[in-house]
């Protein structure tokens, strides 16, 4: 009778809310996926941080620090949605810090010029949008709701990365070799953010019939490249793949293998910065912690008063 | 981001349950006033420690690009809700269809009413 009507709800295109009745590995599926959602924004302001004190000037500052400032925001976003299904914020902290839960893998590479400014907002920030359009079609109500709001500051995000990689292509010899580079660097791990091919992807089947992912990681990943090559191509950049060509019998662009090693190996923790980051959040937790004491008391003695 | 990322021996394999509340900071509701003339809409929820430090976290987390004009934050534990479970019950107006305007046959040749 419940699982009927959870069903008729799937199938006529309905969300569903928090407060329905739900299959217990439907909320857990969906705490795992919003939890780590959550993460990644939270996990992704550290990359970016790297370089707000070294812009090149104060209006790509200004622009560096909103844009990191959403990414706090899309967690906090996020972070509310998960606990709209019965779990709470300090319990999903501990899991992240304990690394019982996992980020986006592309937040374990370091950002080691400026152009990777550019580059994370054109790739990595498009390739998130990709996933999340998507997303805001999700069966459960309060995280697709989260998605509107974030794909509309995702976009800001994807424009302010392409600008700085038109304005180093546009510049001298060494600022467009920086932004070829940084092109290098990213393409691949970009890839590799849409997950494991469909036939090796355990979750995709199960998460597409409840509708919580409705299109699977590699028609997700094709949409991504045939919509990022013409955009190198007018940057005038080379994307480092040999195989890549359009075909024409398909109408998409056909790409070179990914190295699934090298996708394992980080998402297993041994990227080049996954302890960093682990390490400099739960410091800046550490850190915090007064704040929240003095937060906590300042408001018991205003309530007493 | 994305979030397909693969399950990994470490990870918790466990269920996530618990509703553990103590040393967490109240959750409130956030509803916006998009412009004058307009409803507060619920554009969210987050914790804070009181009223007044709710309202300052909304202005940061909900509106960063001009949302609003007005916020409203309410205690999430002050909402009383009615139950989607009971709607067809509660809400008995759905056998009326006589109190809707289209219930009526007006002759086209009377015109627009």
């Amino acid at each position: 009778m419940r699982e009927a009507k959870f069903r008729a709800l799937l199938e006529a295109e309905e969300k569903v809310e928090s407060t329905d009745w739900m299959p217990e590995e439907y909320r857990q599926t969906l705490i795992r996926q919003i939890a780590q959602h959550a993460h990644s924004e939270i996990i992704g302001m550290q990359p970016e941080g790297n370089w707000i004190s070294r812009a090149p000037s104060l209006r790509r500052k200004a622009i560096l620090i909103a844009k990191v400032q959403d990414e706090a925001g899309h967690g906090l976003y996020l972070y509310s949605a998960a606990e709209t299904l019965g779990v709470n914020r300090d319990q999903l902290m501990e899991l992240l810090h304990s690394g019982k839960q996992k980020y986006s893998s592309i937040f374990n590479y370091p950002t080691l010029s400026w152009a990777d400014m550019g580059a994370i907002g054109w790739l990595v920030d498009g390739a998130a949008i990709t996933n999340q359009v998507m997303l805001k079609r999700c069966s459960y109500g309060p995280y697709a709701r989260a998605m509107v709001k974030i794909c509309l500051e995702e976009s800001f995000h994807q424009r302010q990365g392409y600008e700085i990689m038109l304005t180093l292509c546009n510049g001298s010899a060494e600022q467009k070799a920086m932004a070829q580079d940084s092109l290098d660097r990213w393409w691949w791990p970009s890839l590799m953010m849409f997950g494991p091919h469909d036939s090796e992807s355990t979750h995709t089947e199960q998460s597409m019939e409840w509708k919580i992912k409705r299109v699977s990681n590699d028609e997700l990943r094709q949409q991504f490249v045939d919509m990022t090559v013409p955009q190198a191509d007018y940057l005038g950049l080379q994307i480092p793949d040999p195989d890549l060509a359009w075909n024409e019998e398909r109408g998409h662009y056909d790409f070179g293998p990914i190295d699934w090693d090298e996708f394992w190996a980080v998402v297993k923790g041994h990227g080049p910065m996954n302890r960093d980051r682990i390490e400099h959040k739960r410091k800046a937790w550490d850190d915090g912690a007064w704040v929240r004491q003095a937060a906590a008391v300042s408001s018991a003695v205003a309530g007493s008063a | 981001m994305t979030y397909s990322v693969p399950q990994v021996a470490g990870e918790a394999e466990s269920k996530v349950t618990g509703t553990e509340t103590d040393g967490v900071w109240p959750l409130w509701e956030v509803f916006i006033r998009q412009k004058r003339g307009l409803a507060h809409v619920h554009a969210g929820s987050l914790h804070a420690p009181d009223a007044d430090s709710a309202l300052l976290a909304a202005r940061d987390v909900y509106t960063r690009r001009v949302e609003g004009v007005s916020i409203w934050v309410v205690a999430s534990t002050e909402i009383v809700a009615s139950d989607p479970d009971e709607a067809p019950a509660f809400f008995e107006a759905i056998e009326k269809p006589y109190r809707h305007a289209t219930h009526y046959d007006i002759p086209d040749e009377v015109g627009q009413m």
